[in-house]
Order: structure tokens, then C-alpha cells, then sequence
């Protein structure tokens, strides 16, 4: 078990084409990417639904809600993984079955599931924080709205969601770091995100140090710049003397 | 048993405490007192070294604080200390808190450590309480047992910083009454309290600080007696609290 | 769908299951322990030791735990032999358990530096007062309160731990999840015991959550 050291591994030919293993991670990223960020815009869309559903005045549809974040809180995002790869597509009808399992190719299956799975997943945190800040606002406010004569979804669209919003984009920050980190689970159904090309790349060269600490840089490096990210966003959006926001 | 040497301390660039001397001789009663901010607690921490200062030393029975070698923890253990909001430990029972200390620091036993703590808080009059929790104590009681677990330790001097202050008025002669017999007794005692009945009744000295100075430093008869001759600050002071 | 199948099957997947538990116990007492120790640093006077700290929770919080595991599970035999000069079997199991310690201390450590914050800073004075050292203020009066504090917060991050577990599929350690798919393929019925699985995990945290909101609920009335 002697290990040689080589920094340079990354510059050289994997042997497919004209392929260097640096290209490998650059292609990991870029699907690593793909996954959060369509799974998050289905998380934050699905999830403010969901978050609003939970503060409404009607035991029904705040009952949904909260099964649908029990329900998804509660079950390992592996295991939920595995239910839309393996099972769901058995279970839909004929044509879209055979199309899912022989017309796409597999990469683009394996995509398709994961980011359904961490969207639906992540929905459940962004609920839960979207019920959060609508519940901390004071109830002044969508008083003072009816009494403006504005209708439920227009105390939601024009009062409640756009300051509750902006109260919690702190831990929406952190489920917006969590998807990023989440999607590295893609690489158990064969989807050659980063995680899986480093993988690969460890095991083609036997240079599974320089490939994991590459690896660990880049994801070190996206969590920084998605957090400086976001705090230009909480700066842009802040309301002047009205909500504190970003310290200072 | 204390001697306080020009001792100067700063948070920073704020000055807290400028250049005080004082002492306190073995069985002495000093009440320090002044207005909010003025240092006064600072000033009976680090007589302890809870806080440290940057210029001058303090030598309690002895030993100098700003010694590097001083064994602090063995120093303090020697010191009993009592705080304006108790302190007592909410996780641990009155009788647990009367003798963690004396048996983890002192190494008592535990027979040994639960006697004593149970004749002095016996001697507090809170004896049927020694198997409550500090959260089922009114603020007075509690403050009782914070004197007793001090006294446990057999100190040679007590500190108090306000003892009193965070009291509902009912419940304040209850601790002083605890005090002044303490002092009566000989206790050497350091204690910044606003309590002029209690200071007039058994303190030898009166300190008055004010922005981080000791301003006034003498006998009770001539802090209390010859008002005229105080400084400004000193007496705009004992207008106010005298008023009540 | 037909889930007969199953009831033959429980033995086997109850090792998983027990794995599973192994995993979470010691995961979560030695998170515990080194979160611990890593809060102290972070709260301690010397800078050095206090920026090792937080590097370290940074580090390991901005990365995912499945590269952790996989690291882990590529590297620990190499490092064991750098330290030891010897070829040292270790197992899967072992890679990922020091995996789930190290990850999660960065977590645990976040908790109980907040715990600690969250006791007034007058304890500390009083149990100084009381000449004791810095081990038996922070062992004897601060630690304790600060635990029982964050107990809730500590369970709801061990509940998280028990359904990430089931990462340990990616270096094929037999836990629970593994044990009911790999039966389920074996029998050719993979849904059923797939959905088995998720029942039982789910049926596991929902109940231990709703445990720890009481919990919560008492600790703050
Ligand atoms: N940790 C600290 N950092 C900076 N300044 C401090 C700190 N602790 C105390 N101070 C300042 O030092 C000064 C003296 O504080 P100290 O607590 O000794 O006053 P005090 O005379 O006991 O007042 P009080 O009657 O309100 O208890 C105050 O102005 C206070 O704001
Ligand atoms: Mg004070």
C-alpha cells in the first residue's frame, strides 16, 4: 500500500479522448449545479405553497400541509431517493414507464428523479421557515390588511410573504447550502455528479487523496461564494429602518 | 488582609478603575458605595481575581494577585464572595450546593462537607429547606444560602457586591440581618452595598468611588457625622439615597 | 403488491437494524464528546485553539457527509498504516463510524457552544469565587446546566444522524436500509421492502420527534 504522492494527477489524459481528469470534475460541477439549483426553485416555489397552507385559517388544508412536511421530514432522503428511482416509475402508466426506462438515457433519468426527490425534500424545510416568518410577523398586520378590504391571497402576496421573506433568508440560506451539499446523493444512482467523478477519479489514477481534496476545495468554495451570494441578496432586498437584517 | 495598591484597569481604552489604595485590616466592616458605573463592583472583583487589572497589586493575607505563581483557585477558596443575583447553582439541591465546593476544592468528605453546610444553613434558618432547589427559594432565602455556601469554606475575608439589590424590599433585612450578625462576630468584610442602615450600624470605613476613583475613604463617624466636609460628588450622593 | 414476504425476512433485517442503532449510539456519544471539546476550544481565550476550532466546524460543515464517508472509507486504511506501519483490516463499519463522529461533532459543537453561551456569565464568576479550576467550573456547574438545556436540540440532531445513517449504502455496510433492499432483490419484491423501510423509518422519527417536542415543551414551561 505505498501511496504516490502527484499533484499533477488532475492534468493528465484520463485515456477518453482528449479528456484530462480535471475535465471530469468540471463536468461534476456543472451537474452538481443543475441538481440544486432546479430542485431548489421547486423547493422554494412548493415549499412558500406549503408554508402559506400551514398558516391559513382552515384545519384542512393546514393538515395537508403539515402530513406533506411530516411525511417528508421523517423518512432518510436515501431511502425517498430510492422511491422515486426505483418505484414511482414502476407504478405510472405503460408508455411513460417504457419512455422513462428505455427512451431516456440514463443520466438524464437518474437526473429527473433526483431532482424531483430533492425538490419535493427541501420543500418540506422551505415550509417550515416560510411558516416561521409568517407566524413571527405581528398579527397587526394582516388585521390592518383585511380592514384595508385586500382578499386572503392578496394579504399573503402583498403583506405577509414579502416580509416574512425577508426575515428568514438567514436559514433559507442554510437549506439553499444543505441542497447543494444533498444533491451529492445523486451519485448513488449512478448520476456523475462531483462526488461520483471523484469517485471514478480516485479509483482510475489511485490518487484518492489529491481527488478528495480537490473535491473537498470545490464544494469548500461553492458554500462560500453561495454564502456571500446570499448575503448580497439579504443586503439588496433589506428595508430601510424597518427589519434588521445581515448584523451591522 | 487587604491591601489594595494603586491598582488601575482598563476594558480597552475605558478606564474603569484609576489608581485605588485601600486596605481592610482583619476584622474590619468596609462598605463601598457610589453611583452606577463607578466601578465598584470591578474594584471587589478583582480582589478575588475574577478580574484581572493591569497597573499596581493586591496582596490579600499575604499573597499577591498579580503574581503570576499565586494559585488563584487556592487563593479564592479562601475568600467568600457573594453576588447581587445569588448565583447559586439551579442544577444542584441547596445541601449540593453548600458542598460541591467544600469537597472538590477542599476535599472534604462528604459527611464532613453536608455537617457543615447544614449548621450554617441552620444558622441562615433555612434548615428545612436543604432539600429544595434554588428555584423553589424566594430571591431572600436564596440569597441566605449564597452566604451560607461562602461561609463554608471557612473564609478569611467575605466580599459582597450588592447583596441586597436585586431584592424585593421585604425580603432585604432578612439578608442583612444575616450580615450584620456576621459582622459582629469579627468577620472581615469588604461589601459595596447602597444600604446606609447597614453601614451605619457596623462599618468601621466607609469608600465612596466614583468614575473609577476612590474618592472618600473614612471612618463612618466622619463620613456620616461631618457631611460638610465631604466632596461634592459625596454628597450629592447620600442626598440622594438618603432621601428614601 | 404483496407484502407476506416480509414477516420471514424481520430476523434479517433486525441485524441491519441493529447496526443501524450501533452506528447511531456510539456516532452520537463520540459527536458528543469531541463537540464538546471542539465548543471549549471555540470559547477558550487563546486564539490558536479557538480558530482550530472554528476551521474545523467550517470545514466539515461545508461539505457533504456522503464524501465525507467515502473518503473516509478510501483513506482510513492508509492513514492507519502511515501511523502504525502495519496493514490494519479495518472495516467498513469502522470507516464510517469515525466518519459520523468527526461530521457530526462539527454540529454538536455549534449546539453546545450556544448551550454554554446561553448560561449567565455570574455561574462562572460564583464557581470561580468558590476557588474552583477552570475543569471542575465548566465539569461541575457549567457543562451540566448547559446539557440539560440543550437536550432537545441535541436529540432532534441524533434523530437527523439515525436517518443519515443510511448512507452507509455507498460503502455497502449492511444497515438497515441495505438489509431490506438487498433481501428485497434477493426475493425479487424490491418495492415492498423498500417501502417496509421507509415505514419503519419513518414510523421511527415521527415518534421520536413528537417525543422530543414534549420534552421541549416541559423544559421551557
Ligand atoms: N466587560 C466589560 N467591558 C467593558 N466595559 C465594562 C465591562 N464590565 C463593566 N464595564 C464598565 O465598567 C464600568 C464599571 O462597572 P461596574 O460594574 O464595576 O460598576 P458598578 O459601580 O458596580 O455599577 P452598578 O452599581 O451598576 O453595579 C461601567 O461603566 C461599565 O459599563
Ligand atoms: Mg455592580
Amino acid at each position: 500500500m505505498d501511496y504516490n504522492w502527484d499533484w499533477g494527477v488532475f492534468f493528465k489524459s484520463t485515456g477518453i479522448g482528449q479528456e484530462i481528469y480535471l475535465d471530469w470534475f468540471v463536468s461534476g460541477l456543472g451537474w452538481t449545479i443543475a441538481v440544486a439549483l432546479i430542485g431548489w426553485l421547486i423547493a422554494l416555489f412548493l415549499g412558500s405553497v406549503l408554508g402559506v397552507l400551514r398558516t391559513v385559517p382552515n384545519r384542512w388544508l393546514s393538515g395537508l400541509a403539515t402530513a406533506y412536511v411530516e411525511l417528508f421530514r421523517n423518512v432518510p432522503l436515501l431511502v425517498q431517493l430510492f422511491i422515486w428511482y426505483f418505484l414511482i416509475p414502476d407504478l405510472l402508466p405503460e408508455p411513460i414507464e417504457m419512455w422513462f426506462k428505455q427512451d431516456l438515457n440514463p443520466a438524464t433519468s437518474a437526473y429527473l428523479s433526483v431532482v424531483v426527490c430533492l425538490g419535493l425534500f427541501t420543500a418540506a424545510r422551505v415550509c417550515e421557515q416560510v411558516r416561521t416568518g409568517i407566524q413571527a410577523l405581528p398579527k397587526g398586520q394582516a388585521a390592518a390588511a383585511y380592514a384595508l378590504g385586500f382578499k386572503l391571497p392578496q394579504i399573503y402576496s402583498q403583506i405577509l410573504l414579502p416580509q416574512a421573506f425577508r426575515i428568514i433568508i438567514p436559514p433559507l440560506t442554510s437549506e439553499f447550502l444543505n441542497i447543494f451539499k444533498n444533491s451529492s446523493v445523486a451519485s448513488l444512482i449512478g448520476l456523475m455528479e462531483l462526488l461520483a467523478q471523484t469517485k471514478q477519479t480516485a479509483e482510475f489514477t489511485a490518487n484518492l487523496f489529491e481527488a478528495f481534496t480537490l473535491a473537498t476545495i470545490i464544494y469548500f468554495t461553492l458554500n462560500m461564494s453561495l454564502m456571500l451570494l446570499m448575503r448580497w441578496v439579504e443586503k439588496k432586498v433589506a428595508v430601510p429602518g424597518l427589519i434588521s437584517v445581515g448584523g451591522k | 488582609m487587604i491591601s489594595i495598591k494603586n491598582v488601575s484597569k482598563w476594558y480597552g481604552e475605558f478606564q474603569v478603575l484609576t489608581d485605588c489604595t485601600t486596605e481592610v485590616t482583619k476584622g474590619e466592616v468596609v462598605v463601598v458605595c457610589g453611583p452606577s458605573g463607578s466601578g465598584k463592583s470591578t474594584l471587589i472583583k478583582c480582589v478575588n481575581a475574577l478580574e484581572p487589572f493591569q497597573k499596581g497589586d493586591i496582596v490579600v493575607d499575604g499573597t499577591s494577585i498579580a503574581d503570576p505563581k499565586t494559585d488563584l483557585p487556592k487563593l479564592r477558596s479562601r475568600v467568600g464572595m457573594v453576588f447581587q443575583h445569588f448565583e447559586l447553582f439551579p442544577h444542584l439541591s441547596i445541601t449540593e450546593n453548600l458542598t460541591i465546593a467544600q469537597m472538590k476544592v477542599l476535599g472534604r468528605s462528604k459527611e464532613e462537607a453536608t455537617d457543615k453546610g447544614l449548621k450554617l444553613l441552620d444558622r441562615v434558618g433555612l434548615k428545612a429547606h436543604a432539600h429544595k432547589y434554588p428555584g423553589q427559594l424566594s430571591g431572600g432565602q436564596q440569597q441566605r444560602v449564597a452566604i451560607a455556601r461562602a461561609l463554608a469554606m471557612d473564609p478569611i475575608v467575605m466580599l459582597f457586591d450588592e447583596p441586597t439589590s436585586a431584592l424585593d424590599p421585604e425580603m432585604v433585612n432578612e439578608v442583612l440581618d444575616v450580615m450584620v450578625q456576621l459582622a459582629q462576630e469579627g468577620m472581615t468584610m469588604m461589601c459595596v452595598t447602597h444600604e446606609m442602615g447597614f453601614a451605619r450600624k457596623v462599618a468601621n470605613r466607609v469608600i465612596f468611588m466614583d468614575r473609577g476613583q476612590i474618592v472618600e475613604d473614612c471612618h463612618k463617624e466622619e463620613f456620616f457625622g461631618n457631611v460638610d466636609a465631604r466632596s461634592d460628588r459625596a454628597k450629592q450622593f447620600l442626598a440622594k439615597i438618603l432621601q428614601h | 403488491m404483496d407484502f407476506s414476504a416480509i414477516i420471514p425476512a424481520l430476523p434479517g433485517m433486525w441485524e441491519g437494524m441493529a447496526m443501524t442503532l450501533k452506528l447511531l449510539v456510539l456516532g452520537v456519544v463520540g459527536g458528543v464528546a469531541l463537540g464538546t471539546v471542539l465548543a471549549l476550544m471555540r470559547l477558550s481565550h487563546n486564539p490558536l485553539l479557538s480558530r482550530v476550532a472554528g476551521a474545523y466546524v467550517n470545514y466539515f460543515r461545508s461539505i457533504p457527509l456522503l464524501l465525507v464517508i467515502t473518503w473516509f472509507y478510501f483513506a482510513v486504511p492508509f492513514v492507519l498504516r502511515w501511523l502504525t506501519g502495519e496493514d490494519m483490516p479495518i472495516g467498513a463499519f469502522t470507516s464510517c463510524l469515525v466518519a459520523f463522529m468527526m461530521f457530526e461533532a462539527a454540529y454538536f459543537c455549534e449546539i453546545v457552544r450556544a448551550g454554554i453561551q446561553s448560561i449567565p456569565k455570574g455561574q462562572m464568576g460564583a464557581a470561580y469565587a468558590l476557588g474552583m479550576n477552570y475543569g471542575q467550573v465548566m465539569r461541575l456547574i457549567i457543562l451540566p446546566q448547559a446539557f440539560r438545556k440543550m437536550t432537545p436540540l441535541l436529540l432532534q440532531q441524533s434523530i437527523i444522524l439515525f436517518q443519515d445513517t443510511s448512507l452507509v449504502y455507498a460503502v455497502g455496510l449492511m444497515d438497515f436500509l441495505n438489509a431490506a433492499r438487498s433481501r428485497g432483490d434477493i426475493i425479487g419484491q424490491p418495492h415492498e421492502f423498500l417501502i417496509f423501510a421507509g415505514l419503519v423509518y419513518f414510523t421511527i422519527s415521527f415518534s421520536a420527534s413528537l417525543l422530543v417536542k414534549r420534552l421541549q415543551k416541559r423544559l421551557t414551561v
